[in-house]
């Protein structure tokens, strides 16, 4: 079931078209990549959800309603120009954002003491925020963004500023809110965490969707039919197993081992290339080489918009 | 919504007046404010510039010609000026004044222990000019000293208004232009200073990045709208305490220095000396100066332009705030919102001296210079009922008119950053849909 649906939605800021006719889907319980270059549109798409700005046209059903205020106790959002109050004590601080989040302040409190414990960081109530360092107070943030528990999260380069300990521990926490029943909207650069924790992701570039789908259906979809074959024995003997179905790529030599890679045509099967050599050398490992996230992102955002990535200069609204 | 404002103004106000430095102006405060409530009374009672003078005329014209006053006193003497001059410090004399010969542009000169003040010499100049004029007009036209002190009349001139219904009213000019201008100061400064606290607090959420995940929770107008009141509530607070710590103050240093038995008989004594001048007792002048202003009305414009003008020039500053990415940014924006609050402040001596005139009904009409040049002419109580009126409503729409821009501009402007803004910027975020 979706939890939203983003219906063909348009937004512009004068002449720069934000978003273009966009739409997307995201089910329930599932950790959505929300993947673009800068510039492409994210941000204000992820502030049309949060409500802060309005869509020109289209709309967004959040729970098989139109989205309203009254949503806005379900929504939790870690912006990517994040921040606190400097002079402010950070339990005070933590207490003032649940509550505008409409959560009475004894609730809040007692949730609050949960999470610094759970955080350790439980000693710093009392603390300024100018007195943490940046990944101390991203912690506070990460709180006060779940605090209320809400139905959806949308988290915007959370891991920025975070030492891979404290990756970690988020990576950790995002997947556990997943399991509780929260939805997660998950918007980065960093490709390497997509692949590890979104269920689906959507790619958008210039304002527009240009790939949407489950990651491992995109990865499917990309795929190229490469694969790299480890081998001890005569490279000629190797060349002649291969039939017509098979192509070279490239073949180099470490030690006795001779690694290659070869592409196979859509009809070809490795298992019997494999019936084949077995018997002509020794095999020491077979695997299909499959694109990353972050070569998709690249080969996709480049086929589209061919000509350069700098045109999209004017930033200042994403 | 009304409670997430409600928290936004708590927020604003509470942190503020938790503050150090708003703890420490609040006592510094009334103690500045009585200091200068002080020295006046201080300079009125303090031993007085008392001048003994003795005049060697060498002309015989000053004979007893210089009246005693409560700061000079003359006497004239009979001994050789360098005589005198030898003898002065053992004498009780203060400064000898040595009149040699007088013919037109001659100097008269003034040997001194103690230093006459300047208004001390101007009054000697004048007193010396009026013997010559007189004793010049007695020797010419031969008319005695009698007849002299009738052709020199003291006139003073008093304003009585006379409304419709042939009630006549007199009013001081000096206690009229005196409230106004007070009330136009403090009306300045509260939109001064206040108004920077909140272009400040914007500019601290928008570069400290909270501000989106506020307005995640609640909209940019309230954000906006909740800082305005709340920084309201901290100044009316800190002019509350003010007040009242004034009020205490004062009343304590009075007791304790107002029941001086000196300070009272001089006091009557400078009664007695007005007196004598055949001018009315200064204190009733001021009783009814004070009892012919229209009391009610001003207190009650005063409230209004008070608060009208802060949230006129608050949202503004708001939206400056919003625009821009630091403080010293906020020059090019600041300009044209100070340059209507100075100006007004500049013009307040025109609208004294012409209270109804037309620059001054005009400027009372004008939303942005109304609070200040409004608060100078109502005192003079010439303003119509329906100008005040008027005045008010278009206030209003103006405070309403700024906070629409100001709304605008803020929702645009606290997501905007890293980019230098021109006002062709600001004019198209006016336009821009929600």
């Amino acid at each position: 079931m979706d939890l939203l649906h983003v219906k063909r939605v348009y937004k512009s800021y004068g002449e720069h078209k934000a978003l273009h006719n966009l739409s997307l889907h995201v089910k329930e319980q599932s950790i959505f990549g929300l993947l673009g270059p800068n510039g492409a549109g994210k941000t204000t798409l992820i502030r049309i959800i949060n409500q802060i700005t309005g869509p020109d046209r289209g709309e967004i059903i959040f729970q098989k309603e139109k989205l309203a205020p009254k949503h806005i106790p379900q929504i939790g959002y870690l912006p990517e120009e994040r921040g606190l109050y400097k002079k402010m004590k950070v339990g005070e601080q933590a207490l003032y954002l649940a509550q505008l989040k409409g959560m009475n302040k004894p609730e809040a409190k007692q949730k609050l003491k949960f999470w610094f414990e759970k955080f350790e960081i439980d000693g710093w109530w009392d603390k300024k925020i100018e007195e943490l360092s940046k990944g101390m107070a991203q912690k506070v943030q990460f709180i006060t963004t779940v605090l209320h528990e809400p139905k959806l999260l949308i988290l915007d380069e959370p891991f920025s500023g975070f030492d891979p300990i404290n990756t970690n521990l988020i990576k950790k926490e995002i997947l556990e809110l997943r399991e509780k029943g929260s939805t997660i909207i998950f918007s980065t650069h960093n490709m390497e965490s997509v692949e590890e924790i979104c269920d689906d992701i959507a790619l958008i570039n210039k304002s527009k969707k240009i790939l949407e789908g489950k990651v491992v259906d995109v990865k499917e979809a990309y795929k190229s039919n490469v694969f790299e074959i480890v081998f001890v024995g005569n490279m000629i003997a190797f060349s002649t197993a291969l039939w017509t179905a098979f192509e070279i790529l490239e073949k180099k030599q470490v030690d006795n081992r001779i690694h290659v890679k070869i592409r196979a045509n859509k009809s070809s099967d490795v298992n019997e290339l494999l019936q084949v050599i077995v018997n002509q050398v020794q095999v020491i490992s077979v695997h299909e080489i499959t694109p990353s996230m972050n070569d998709i992102f690249i080969q996709k955002v480049q086929e589209v918009m061919p000509e350069t990535l700098e045109e999209e200069k004017e930033v200042g609204v994403e | 919504m009304l409670n997430k404002i409600k928290l936004i103004i708590a927020r604003e106000y509470l942190t503020r007046v938790k503050k150090k430095s708003f703890i420490i102006m609040t006592f510094l405060g009334p103690i500045f404010m009585a200091a200068l409530m002080m020295v006046p009374y201080w300079l009125a009672t303090k031993d007085r510039d008392l001048q003994r003078i003795e005049v060697i005329d060498e002309t015989g014209l000053f004979l007893d010609a210089f009246e005693n006053t409560s700061e000079l006193q003359f006497k004239d003497g009979h001994e050789p000026i360098i005589k005198a001059k030898a003898k002065l410090y053992e004498s009780d004399y203060t400064a000898i004044l040595h009149i040699e010969e007088i013919s037109k542009g001659s100097e008269v000169k003034i040997y001194y222990k103690k230093q006459p003040g300047f208004t001390t010499i101007s009054k000697i100049e004048r007193k010396i000019e009026g013997v010559i004029r007189s004793a010049e007009i007695q020797r010419r036209f031969n008319v005695n000293k009698d007849q002299m002190s009738k052709i020199q009349p003291n006139i003073s001139v008093k304003p009585i208004s006379i409304d419709v219904d042939g009630q006549e009213e007199s009013k001081s000019v000096a206690i009229m232009s005196g409230v106004g201008y007070f009330a136009a100061i403090l009306i300045y400064f509260f939109v001064f200073m206040y108004g920077i606290q909140i272009m400040r607090g914007v500019i601290e959420e928008k570069t400290s990045r909270i501000v989106e995940i506020i307005i995640s929770s609640v909209k940019p107008f309230e954000l906006m709208m909740g800082k305005i009141v709340g920084i309201a509530l901290v100044g009316l607070t800190q002019f509350l305490l003010w007040s009242i710590l004034t009020s205490v103050v004062y009343s304590i240093i009075m007791s304790v220095f107002g029941g001086d038995v000196e300070s009272v008989s001089q006091t009557t004594e400078l009664l007695k000396e007005a007196g004598a001048k055949g001018m009315e007792n200064p204190l009733k002048l001021l009783k009814d100066g004070v009892q012919s202003l229209p009391l009610v009305q001003i207190f009650l414009s005063f409230l209004f332009y008070f608060i009208g003008g802060y949230l006129l020039y608050g949202a503004l500053l708001a939206a400056i705030g919003a625009a821009v990415d630091s403080e010293a940014d906020t020059q090019q924006f600041m300009l044209p919102v100070t340059i209507p609050l100075l100006f007004s402040i500049m013009v307040a001596q025109i609208i004294v001296d012409d209270p109804d005139g037309a620059l001054a009904f005009w400027l009372s009409l004008c939303p942005l210079t109304s609070p200040i040049v409004m608060m100078v002419r109502v005192p003079f109580g010439g303003v119509e009922v329906w100008e005040l009126i008027l005045s008010m409503i278009l206030l209003i729409l103006g405070f309403l008119g700024t906070t629409w821009v100001a709304a605008k501009i803020y929702r645009t402007g606290i997501l905007m950053y890293g980019k230098k803004i021109t006002y062709k910027e600001l004019w198209k975020w006016l336009f821009y849909k929600g």
